[in-house]
């Protein structure tokens, strides 16, 4: 009995913080590896326009992207100075498109398939023969939210 | 009692620890932009094989802009700087003249965009953003005007009553095909 208590007194508990830079270690990981694995690499030019009249693209999950653009330098060999389309991380032909935009759809929830929105990252060089034929291969394959990617201008 | 002092292991202060992964933790939180995503919302027609039916449509109430291989504007067959085209479509919509060749209303304006295959994805995009932007200040103004207050913060249904008395109606020709493309 006499040696319990005399334990008890001298104990003097402190909290470990040991293993507090393992869950910031932990956070950081995850910070790290989130930014990273979003984004698709380019291979074209993609200096899209400027404009004031934006809207926010909000639920990243309900957008896919189209980038347009010329082939980077070390892709023209290859794929030539045309511009091209480019989904995911792939160069494509347009007639692709619907292929693509099915994929994405049948990778979201069934209710939330109206709310998808295409963004479309177009180099502000390209001429609008090339876009107004994807615009109307997204029209056949049902896509009709379309966004056109552009940089906030400061201006008026 | 040499065993004792073998116990007494040194150990290393752990504490700094924390700090160096939160050094690091606000490097990466600082230096990776999340890019916000923004742009020009556009509404796309549904596609049908067949010609769209042709439509009566009196000439005062249809503004058509055209943007040539060259990236020119022409509107209602006259040439136009892009700098004036928010203001006039305003004027258009609006009529506060009340003149003979402006829209009746603004829910019967039509806006009628057309270019050509060789225009620039920049000046078409410029030409949208501009037609987009006579409607948003439209709406501002008219929710200045009913609400006193800016369109932003009136409340969803005031929104859709606006939305509806200047109804955007941006209709898109199949593009011409002079120009040369790239």
């Amino acid at each position: 009995m006499g040696k319990f208590t005399k334990k008890r007194g001298k104990a003097n508990p402190e909290v470990s913080t040991a293993s507090l830079p393992d869950i910031i270690f932990m956070l950081l990981f995850f910070f790290m590896v989130v930014t990273v694995l979003r984004d698709s690499e380019l291979k074209v030019a993609n200096n899209v326009p400027t404009a004031t009249e934006l809207t926010k693209l909000e639920k990243k999950s309900l957008v896919n992207y189209l980038f347009v653009g010329k082939p980077l330098d070390k892709y023209q060999a290859t794929y030539g100075t045309k511009p091209q389309l480019q989904l995911g991380d792939k160069f494509a032909d347009i007639k692709e498109i619907p292929l693509f935009i099915e994929k994405h759809r049948s990778s979201v929830n069934e209710k939330e398939i109206p709310a998808i929105i295409s963004s479309l990252k177009i180099d502000g060089d390209v001429t609008m023969g090339f876009i107004t034929d994807i615009k109307t291969e997204l029209r056949k394959s049902g896509q009709l939210k379309v966004n056109y990617s552009a940089k906030p201008r400061a201006d008026n | 009692m040499p065993g004792k002092r073998e116990r007494k292991a040194p150990e290393v202060n752990a504490g700094s620890m924390a700090d160096i992964a939160f050094l690091l933790l606000i490097f990466f939180l600082v230096t990776t932009t999340i890019a916000v995503d923004k742009g020009v919302l556009v509404k796309l027609p549904p596609w049908s094989n067949e010609p769209p039916p042709e439509m009566k449509l009196n000439t005062r109430n249809v503004y058509s802009v055209l943007v040539n291989a060259n990236n020119e504007l022409l509107v209602r067959g006259e040439p136009k700087d892009i700098k004036n085209l928010r203001e006039d479509t305003k004027t258009f919509i609006m009529n506060p003249r009340k003149l003979e060749d402006m829209a009746e209303k603004p829910t019967k304006a039509i806006i009628s965009l057309k270019n050509d295959r060789g225009t620039k994805y920049k000046t078409y995009l410029e030409v949208y953003n501009e037609l987009k932007a006579a409607y948003n200040e439209l709406r501002e103004e008219e929710a200045q005007k009913r609400h006193n207050k800016s369109y932003e913060f009136i409340t969803r249904d005031q929104q859709k009553e606006i939305r509806n008395a200047i109804p955007l109606v941006i209709s898109e020709a199949e593009p011409t095909n002079f120009g040369e493309e790239n």
